[in-house]
């Protein structure tokens, strides 16, 4: 065996801290021969992806862990799930899906980790620390850890993300050592227009583009002057993750590996440098949408899920607003800060415009969508990359300006201001 | 088979042995969101082999993208049947190994993940038939 244990690694192997942890023991082993890994980690926390169901094979996992008595060794948050359990009324699958996947997130609580069901675990007050070690799955998380918080996670999956909790061990390679979160892809912007540069549309889409030129490299983005808010970097993460392979990105002058490009990039520099243009800014906005104009049928927006910060902005927008009787309008997020706003009063000011708030789970992964066929608005490129296959609807992504004024008028709605060169 | 074909050595990720015709993806696919696990079609309709079926082949990408739920969907596609008998990496994938070793664990269904050099994997082209056995991947056009 070319991985380094210790003695207790090893007695976790042998089964003296009973056999979940044995099985889970023995998967981290496999992933670190696999990864060629020299040794094992401590972690401080996991994110656990395996809470979403996609059929039995996931149940049967996490039942087999429960039966052989499965218990977290660290503090373990869970993802969304297929199910709004505060909104049950909104699920529109087979009542023996939900029941299955019901089963799955009560295996998950039973192991010891914290019902708190949502895609943005860094949105809650006890988030990791810069230099922490952890193991977080779901894609938007572990790229947030990583660049905004400077937290080190693997791009860890399903599976693995318990056997991480259950152990309290990973495999020291890749985005926990230092040399793995060094950039070789530069992505330059310094040709794009202030007005771009500082709307909230840019990032999303900016997100798509880096994802999918990255590969599976880390990138670094120069030529934002201003540092770039928690939101926008959210969003910018989540669509590089659906994009590409990308577990980390960095933004020079924001993020906390990069007060200066140096400081980001490996030491042999770049091996690619993209100037970005505007003209390929807007084929990438382009590319996320799948029809252009017509009727709308719905708005999604809060994927990730959204913040406090980001119902700040959207609730004067709905001052004296009416979405129109043909569309449905939600808005995904997490429970701790649906009782956040719901505190200020911001809830009863959306519901009151006809904008209906999902908890738990998000309105892309499982049947909530009332009308079909389904033309759908949404501001988060995440979304729009994924919900055309998942669901079989057509999207278009717009700004929350744009989703907004579309949502009122029942049909798209266009700001091309933006988008033309000047 | 092999006697008449190509002989390649890969790196084992999973072991195992399985044959079956090349699926060749041109880019990498988040296998969540981009493969339907109740039929095994690619539904991805970013990807450029949207509308293909992994069901049977020996999948070939250069490595996996997108979703940590990649590793849930392939191990319910192999339990389910509508799974790849076999996977062709150019780079390692733990995200893509975790879901062959979980359903070996569960089920024990073998389904075979190895890794080739740069100029193996490109010299494959769909339709080929393959076989992945011990570590070695036999390739005939």
């Amino acid at each position: 065996m070319t991985v380094d244990l210790t003695s207790t690694d090893r007695a976790i192997l042998a089964g003296r801290a009973g056999e979940a942890a044995q099985i889970a023991m023995r998967v981290i082993v496999e992933l670190a021969e696999i990864s060629g890994a020299h040794r094992l980690i401590d972690i401080t926390s996991a994110h656990i992806d395996g809470c979403l169901y996609h059929g039995r094979a996931g149940l049967d996992w996490a039942e087999r862990l429960v039966a052989a008595g499965g218990r977290v060794a660290v503090p373990a948050t869970l993802n969304v799930s297929s199910l709004d359990l505060l909104h049950p009324e909104l699920f529109r699958g087979n009542p023996s899906t939900a029941a299955a996947a019901r089963k799955l997130m009560d295996c998950y609580t039973s192991m010891g980790c914290r019902p708190t069901w949502t895609c943005a675990p860094y949105q809650l007050p006890e988030r990791p620390g810069f230099g922490e070690q952890i193991a977080w799955a779901e894609s938007n998380a572990i790229v947030f850890a990583n660049s905004v918080l400077g937290a080190r996670t693997e791009r860890y999956g399903d599976f693995v993300d318990i056997c991480a909790a259950l152990t309290g061990r990973v495999p020291e390679v890749g985005l926990h050592t230092d040399a793995g979160r060094r950039a070789k892809v530069l992505f330059r912007l310094e040709s794009l227009p202030p007005e771009l540069l500082s709307s909230d549309f840019f990032f999303p889409v900016l997100g798509h583009l880096v994802g999918g030129r990255s590969e599976r490299r880390v990138p670094v983005i120069a030529g934002l002057d201003h540092p770039v808010s928690e939101d926008r970097l959210k969003a910018l993460g989540a669509a590089a993750a659906s994009a590409g392979a990308v577990g980390m990105f960095h933004v020079v002058g924001t993020t906390p590996e990069a007060p200066t490009l140096e400081a980001a990039l490996t030491d042999t520099g770049p091996e690619e440098i993209v100037d970005v243009t505007r003209v390929e800014v807007a084929r990438a906005r382009d590319s996320l949408s799948t029809t252009a104009t017509g009727k709308l049928t719905a708005v999604s927006l809060g994927t990730p899920h959204y913040s406090v910060t980001e119902f700040a902005a959207l609730v004067p927008l709905l001052n004296g607003v009416t979405v129109h009787s043909d569309v449905e309008f939600y808005v995904s997020t997490g429970r701790d800060v649906l009782a956040e706003i719901e505190a200020r009063g911001w809830a009863e000011h959306c519901r009151r415009a006809g904008v209906q708030i999902v908890t738990d789970t998000c309105t892309y992964i499982t049947p909530i969508l009332r009308n079909h066929p389904a033309v759908v608005m949404t501001n988060s490129a995440k979304w729009a990359y994924y919900a055309p296959g998942n669901l079989g609807v057509e999207v278009i992504l717009g700004s929350l300006d744009e989703c907004i004024r579309s949502a009122v008028a029942g049909e798209v709605w266009r700001d091309e201001r933006l988008w033309q060169s000047s | 088979m092999s006697a008449s074909g190509r002989v390649h050595r890969g790196r084992i990720l999973v072991a195992g042995a399985g044959r079956g015709h090349a699926l060749v993806l041109d880019e990498p696919l988040s296998l969540w969101g981009g493969v339907d696990p109740a039929t095994g079609k690619i539904i991805d309709r970013h990807h450029p082999q949207a509308g293909s079926n992994v069901v049977g082949v020996v999948l070939v990408m250069p490595w996996g993208k997108g979703s940590s739920s990649s590793s849930t969907v392939l191990a319910e596609a192999i339990r389910a049947g509508t799974g790849p008998v076999g996977i062709v990496l150019a780079e390692v994938d733990p995200i893509i190994a975790l879901g062959a070793i979980v359903a070996r664990e569960l089920y024990a269904i073998e389904v075979p993940v190895v890794v080739v050099g740069g100029d193996v994997f490109a010299g494959i082209r769909s339709g080929d038939e393959l076989e992945l056995r011990a570590g070695t991947l036999s390739i005939r056009a």
